[in-house]
């Protein structure tokens, strides 16, 4: 299929590997920043193809992982009212908060909807003019054009039964937070593909700069990532900390501009809080005042709820690349993707899951699986 | 990840999956996943302890006792499924056949030749009479088709808004040839697996006219009877171990079934597994993975080694198997494990799904 297969590629995946390991002659911590590339990583077996001294990092950039407790148990709050349309990308519907995740209040007869894009739930509001229609709006810049264009359309349309949870994170924010941190092991960076579409390059340099960290802006295929991992090395080696755009084909340098032309009008920005992490300052957005007769927390007076996150989940650090998954005392015990306490065992792509995968595989006898030829050797 | 892989080994021993937290019933139980299996093993299995359901084949295989004619009893095959689609008309079929085809496939893939079918109706006040014509009919071309029959059935009506316009539920018979024994217990290392064709057109197909997505797509739901198939296989290839429709939950479930089952690691190559353009491109779309979507006309199947190349031509030279391929074998290493071989040369753990396959956000 044109514009996939190229990216997955085994013979040129090969040649890049190769040029990996001929490029690095030390060890190296590289953190990919979103979620979607840490997903292309496991559904690939990525890391298990790269040399060893090289260390991949899952970054903070899963919005379904950094999404705070309280923010969930806002959500929860409102759906569980009886006259509230309660919608949500799918993912969401899982993850835990305090008392208990989306998919149970379903069961439970509260109306909570996966919708596909978030102008669905204005029409939904539409169609429903005597009930409440909540948007969970979460997620980085690249998800913030759309729910605003949502909130835009809904006032323009005079939906007053249309209203956004709003838990936006940014990403520039949370690297700076990760690079200032005492135990900060990340020196190079796989920068955020899909942001950098919205946001553009710009706002990374500083960060480069400040630093010395190579931020090279990569896309979500195995060739993309792979690409990226060795441009970021080649940096690192070279003792270079600047942005490259790798994702050439989706970002351009001043990234899209009606699109932050929209954010600008509807969005402002916020302290926020992430999940594991804590409050970072200025690293989310919220409605502008215009908005605020469509801001959700307002209208269901959420906006007190306070809600401390668990003692034992060491999510936040896991997020900052400063702990390992089976560091935590609860991985494997309490904490399971069947009833997982931190979201970084919930997506399938959370680091906790993902190593909670990998452990089994090893736990049966110890042995690595054969290489792909002895699968199919006859085939 | 690679330095902690041998930490983590003693985690699990000691550490049995704790009990899933949930105490009233998900819309993830139905998924054919994790919590689907949970609900079984925790619910049905203990309530009704015996050894045939014990076995959590597709079908029960049960012996009549007594002696007729001096010969032993026949063997019986007998399933039943429940039918819940929306909507009820999609391109390529219906409830009615899917109705037929998965009671019929569900003793197909057992090696049974299916005879006959029961069907109950539950019916949603205010259900159109053309609609249910339309159905009932094409259960009666499918019936003709699959060469079986119809013989009791029942109807039930409940209020509106109480059902979801139709619900069927099918049970059926089917005859055991004399001899012939396959369970999801019988893989064994150096085992060949098969697929007989694209993965996931059904559940993309469904997925792709349910309201609330809209692209535009060619495809069609793969929902037909495979009992010719089945025995075109078994003729060709006797030594055959087991088969499995890969209903809902997909590939995925069912190999890791088979893992669990047969105490073997399964391991498939990406590249191997056929899965059409349009489905490949609906699932980027959609952040799913084709091997967790459900099929309706496709099976799975594992043979011995020297037998998988002669098993793989009798399947493509069947109009249901055209597209079939070898995608994997059985090894001793990682049991009760699906490892897959990634098209780059990277290695993945397939795992069941947790519950429902929800898109994701990114």
């Amino acid at each position: 299929m044109k514009y996939l297969d190229e990216y997955r590629d085994s013979e040129a995946a090969g040649k890049l590997t190769a040029a990996i390991a001929k490029t690095v002659t030390r060890p190296w911590t590289i953190m990919e920043v979103c979620g979607g590339q840490t997903h292309t990583i496991v559904k690939y077996g990525l890391d298990r193809v790269l040399p060893e001294s090289l260390e991949l990092v899952h970054g903070p950039g899963c919005p379904v992982c950094v999404t705070s407790l309280e923010t969930i148990d806002k959500a929860h709050a409102i759906a569980s009212r009886p006259n509230v349309i309660f919608c949500s990308f799918g993912d969401m519907l899982r993850v835990p908060g305090s008392r208990g995740d989306l998919l149970q209040l379903k069961s439970q007869g509260s109306d909570v909807r996966i919708v596909y894009s978030p102008l669905d739930a204005v029409n939904l509001a539409a169609a429903n003019p005597n009930r409440q229609v909540v948007f969970f709006a979460i997620g980085f810049e690249t998800t913030a054009p759309p729910n605003a264009m949502a909130v835009w359309q809904a006032k323009r349309r005079g939906l007053a039964n249309f209203s956004l949870l709003v838990s936006h994170v940014l990403v520039p924010p949370a690297m700076t937070a990760i690079l200032s941190a005492p135990g900060n092991r990340v020196q190079g960076f796989l920068g955020p593909g899909h942001v950098c579409t919205v946001m553009g390059c710009t706002e990374y340099e500083p960060i480069a700069k400040r630093f010395q960290v190579p931020v090279v802006i990569t896309g979500f295929e195995p060739i993309d990532m792979l690409e990226g991992v060795l441009r970021c090395v080649q940096q690192l080696e070279q003792g270079k900390a600047e942005v490259e755009n790798q994702y050439s084909r989706a970002v351009r340098q001043e990234g899209n501009l009606p699109a932050k032309k929209l954010l600008e009008e509807v969005f402002e920005v916020c302290d926020r809080k992430w999940r594991g992490v804590g409050s970072i300052p200025q690293s989310g957005y919220r409605l502008r005042p215009a908005f605020r007769d469509h801001d959700a927390e307002r209208i269901f007076e959420v906006e007190n709820v306070n809600t401390q996150e668990s003692k034992v989940c060491i999510s936040g650090q896991i997020l900052q690349g400063l702990k390992k998954p089976h560091q935590c005392p609860a991985f494997g015990k309490e904490c399971t993707p069947q009833s997982p306490l931190g979201a970084t065992m919930v997506s399938a792509e959370g680091a906790c899951a993902a190593y909670y995968a990998y452990g089994r595989h090893l736990a049966g006898n110890g042995a690595k699986p054969r290489t792909r030829e002895a699968v199919l050797e006859h085939a | 990840m690679r330095e902690s892989l041998e930490t983590v080994e003693n985690l699990y021993g000691s550490c049995p999956v704790p009990q899933s937290q949930y105490d009233r019933v998900l819309l993830g139980h139905g998924s054919g996943g994790q919590l689907t299996n949970d609900l079984i093993r925790r619910v049905f299995v203990p309530a009704f302890d015996n050894e045939v359901l014990s076995a959590l084949e597709d079908q029960a295989t049960v012996e009549l006792a007594g002696r007729h004619n001096g010969m032993k009893g026949p063997r019986i095959s007998f399933t039943t499924d429940s039918f819940v689609v929306r909507p009820i008309f999609f391109p390529g079929g219906d409830i009615g056949r899917l109705a037929v085809h998965g009671t019929v496939n569900d003793l197909a893939v057992g090696g049974a030749r299916p005879l006959c079918l029961s069907a109950a109706f539950i019916l949603e006040e205010g259900l159109p009479l053309a609609d249910l014509k339309r159905i009932v009919a094409s259960m009666r071309q499918a019936c003709d088709e699959a060469e079986v029959t119809l013989v009791c059935g029942d109807t039930k009506v409940v209020d509106r808004g109480k059902g979801d316009q139709i619900f069927i539920t099918t049970s059926g018979i089917g005859i055991m040839p004399d001899g012939l024994s396959l369970s999801i217990k019988f893989a064994r290392p150096g085992d060949r697996v098969l697929v007989s064709g694209t993965m996931g057109d059904h559940g993309i197909t469904i997925m792709s006219v349910r309201e609330g997505i809209e692209f535009e797509t060619q495809l069609e739901s793969d929902s037909a009877s495979l009992n010719t198939l089945t025995q075109a296989m078994l003729k060709a290839c006797p030594t055959i171990r087991c088969m499995r429709d890969p209903t809902r939950g997909g590939l995925a479930s069912v190999l890791n079934e088979l893992a669990t089952a047969s105490d073997v690691g399964v391991e498939i190559d990406e590249r191997a597994i056929p899965v059409r353009p349009e489905v490949r491109g609906a699932c980027e779309m959609l952040g799913l993975d084709p091997l967790y979507v459900a099929n309706e006309g496709k099976l799975i199947a594992v043979a011995p080694p020297e037998d998988a190349d002669r098993l793989l031509a009798a399947m493509r030279s069947h109009p249901q198997g055209g597209a079939a391929a070898i995608i994997g074998t059985i090894v001793a290493q990682h049991q009760g494990m699906v490892i897959l071989h990634s098209a780059i040369g990277g290695e993945r753990v397939v795992t069941m799904l947790s519950g429902e396959q929800l898109p994701r956000i990114c």
